[in-house]
């Protein structure tokens, strides 16, 4: 027999999650996917769907400040998040379809941990910091370093994420965001990069190189991103950044694709965010 | 659990498994079976339905998030007669086998609620999550978009 607990306000949720072994359920998309496909799911659930205190956007200084239940339909309407996280709202269009945008969470891409999750590398390349609170208080801890292993975080087993904290995207800055999959709509990733990069007068002063869905968790490039800073951008340089970031992801064949041709894919995107400048 | 809905404007008081999805809720509970499962897993959109106002794939909603809520499917779109969008289909023949034209009027009509005059792109972007297997894209789309240009006429 399961139990849901459906709760409205914060404290609730953490007196449940203080007191007993839950498995939180936000909008549902990929939790009730499992569920369907007869994973067992445990006896005790945590229904945090009407938590509204984590559905808001608001800015706090340099950084947009995102409640984990906000949606991707909430992200793309944003005018904030339009003008401050634009490559958040490429990626947030690129999940499912309609359906799945009006009812999935930014939250809940972030804590399922998938290392295809559409949005995970815009929050990579821009150095996101969530904040994660339970009864005992909360704590601020940077996306980077929120993922130990394959679908691992550091959330404890107490905890909620509660908000994601993004840093604006700075005027002379650039971002883009490509998803490769069979098909614009609904498709899985087979390969998922963000990239975010300051050039001034074709020099890089500044970059930063996230990809999903090509190694266990989404990872920083930063072996590319160390070879690309401060260097020129010529012909050369464009076809060396292929070899390096082709050569520093580690995917698999699965399902979806194979090894080869996510690392061929991954060199072709970071040439083609390159030439665009 | 005890569950209120209003379904296509009715009330209903259901005692039901907190995780059954409502897709079965309303097929097996209610008897409303015009709204169909095709993949199960958010992939195919033919249990497309609102709630409140919000189109969603009902394979993927448990039942206990809906509580109080006001969910439509396809057979609230008709009031006694077909709505203008049902009847472009028929006129159409967008229907092949049929399977997802429930999901697919849903979509439709939710693009259609916020945008009365869609291009085509607009049109195939909107049912992007709904699989028609018999692949008759086109006359779908011609049929959503010959509703929304006999709103403007």
């Amino acid at each position: 027999m399961v139990t849901v607990h459906s709760v409205q306000e914060l404290s609730q949720a953490y007196k449940i999650l203080s007191q007993e072994s839950v498995k939180v359920i936000a909008g549902g998309t990929d939790l009730m996917v499992l569920y369907t496909g007869g994973l067992s799911l445990p006896n005790n659930i945590l229904d945090i769907w009407q938590l509204n205190e984590l559905r808001s956007i608001s800015e706090e200084q340099n950084y947009l400040k995102i409640g984990a239940l906000c949606t991707y339909t909430e992200l793309i309407n944003d005018k904030k998040v339009k003008e401050f996280a634009p490559s958040l709202v490429s990626a947030s269009r690129t999940i499912g379809a309609v359906q799945i945008q009006n009812r999935g969470t930014l939250g809940g891409n972030i804590v399922n941990g998938s290392p295809a999750g559409d949005s995970l590398p815009v929050l990579a390349a821009f150095d996101a910091e969530l904040e994660l609170g339970s009864a005992r208080g909360t704590r601020r801890v940077a996306f980077n370093e929120f993922y130990t292993g394959y679908r691992q975080t550091v959330l404890a087993s107490d905890e909620l994420l509660l908000n994601i904290f993004l840093p604006k995207q700075q005027e002379k800055e650039k971002s883009d965001f490509y998803k490769v999959g069979t098909r614009a709509a609904q498709a899985i990733s087979k390969v998922v990069m963000a990239v975010r990069a300051t050039v001034n007068d074709n020099k890089i002063e500044s970059i930063a190189i996230s990809l999903g869905s090509v190694a266990p968790t989404v990872i920083r490039a930063r072996v590319t991103e160390q070879m690309l800073t401060g260097a020129e951008i010529t012909l050369e340089l464009i076809e060396q950044a292929k070899t390096a970031l082709s050569q520093e992801v580690k995917p698999i064949d699965d399902i979806r694709s194979t090894e080869h041709y996510r690392r061929v894919v991954t060199g072709n995107l970071i040439a083609k965010f390159l030439r665009g400048f | 659990m005890s569950v209120k809905l209003s379904v296509n404007n009715k009330d209903y008081e259901l005692q039901v498994a907190p995780m059954k999805r409502l897709l079965d809720v309303l097929r097996e509970d209610i008897g409303l079976t015009g709204t169909k499962e095709g993949c199960g897993e958010g992939e195919c959109g033919a249990c497309s339905v609102f709630i409140d106002s919000v189109v969603v794939n009902s394979c993927l909603v448990p039942v206990c998030q809906t509580n109080g809520t006001k969910i439509t499917t396809v057979e609230g779109l008709s009031n006694n007669e077909l709505s203008k969008l049902q009847q472009s289909f028929l006129d159409y023949n967008a229907a092949q086998c049929g399977i997802c034209i429930p999901g697919m009027l849903i979509a439709a009509q939710a693009l259609l609620d916020i945008n009365p005059s869609p291009s085509r792109g607009e049109i195939r972007e909107a049912i992007a999550g709904n699989l028609c297997r018999c692949t008759g894209y086109m006359k779908i789309v011609d049929a959503i978009e010959a509703a929304a240009i006999g709103d403007r006429g």
